[in-house]
């Protein structure tokens, strides 16, 4: 896709090629789903940077952590067998951007307590202002950097 | 028992993450990229987690006892502090890098690609290195 290097940024507009509200929708349902389970089975609500951080520091229910994360990962295999072989990818294969954003998407979620799951989907479910709050910063830094990137001809 | 749920409950949330797409970083940042061709898939992802999770945590917090759990732990903290703002803004930068989040980056090791393998080695070393900065 060529991009004209000016105008180019300053014209919003929704990508309605790749625009998916309904399979959207269907797995935020089910997302949905899944913390109200995880809820019910542990009294814990699913933040997936809290239980991820939790399995490498804390030895208290470690095995049940490990456990949540190795069921996030049969999810894409079920999706493969169950309803496609395609499982579209693609990322910006800069070693740079993957190996700095490994590490800010670490330690910010830790410092911030919580990720698009933990505040994003479940403290907004609780009404939380705090992660409401939290879930428009990580928002707008992101928006921020997606636009830089874009304009260094960095973006994907 | 419980740890059965819970293992289907990881499934059922990686299966969400792969049917919305939130597993391609592509996604993600079409929709981060709201100044130039905006996708707007992932706000549909949120509301439609949102509108299903809300009700039933209400209930099941108002109903403690069909819980599987003794204890119920839910956070008291209800203050907005800096270290809440400063670091969702520096996750936020490293979502925008690279894309991902820590659900779909987990989730999409299963896809076996390179680059998430890398990007969730290094979220861990940051989850590590966390632990000794100060806001």
């Amino acid at each position: 896709m060529g991009k004209p290097k000016f105008a180019y940024y300053t014209c919003m507009r929704i990508d309605l090629a790749n625009f998916t509200p309904i399979p959207s929708l269907i797995g935020g349902i089910i997302i949905g789903f899944a913390v109200a389970l995880y809820f019910y089975a542990t009294g814990r609500l699913a933040g997936v940077s809290g239980i991820a951080n939790n399995t490498l520091i804390k030895k208290e229910n470690r095995f049940t952590n490990l456990i949540f994360l190795i069921g996030l990962i049969t999810g894409p295999i079920i999706y493969k067998i169950f309803i496609s072989e395609e499982i579209p990818f693609f990322i910006n294969d800069n070693l740079i951007t993957i190996i700095l954003g490994g590490l800010l998407v670490g330690i910010g979620t830790q410092i911030g307590m919580g990720c698009t799951s933990g505040h994003g989907v479940v403290g907004i479910s609780r009404f939380s202002k705090r992660s409401l709050i939290a879930t428009l910063c990580f928002i707008f830094s992101g928006v921020i950097i997606v636009y830089l990137m874009n304009s260094l001809g960095f973006g994907i | 028992m419980r740890n059965f749920l819970v293992l289907m409950s990881g499934s059922i949330f990686g299966l969400g993450l792969t049917i919305s797409s939130m597993t391609n970083p592509k996604k993600v940042i079409g929709f981060l990229d709201i100044f130039s061709n905006w996708d707007p898939s992932l706000a549909f992802v949120m509301g439609g987690a949102i509108i299903i999770t809300s009700p039933i945590l209400y209930l099941l917090t108002k109903n403690k006892k069909i819980i599987l759990s003794d204890k119920i732990y839910l956070p008291t903290n209800t203050k907005i502090e800096k270290n809440l703002i400063i670091g969702s803004l520096i996750f936020g930068v490293g979502w925008g890098l690279a894309g991902l989040c820590p659900g779909p980056a987990i989730s999409s090791l299963a896809l076996v690609e390179a680059s998430t393998i890398i990007f969730t080695i290094f979220m861990f070393i940051g989850f590590y290195i966390s632990k000794f900065l100060k806001f």
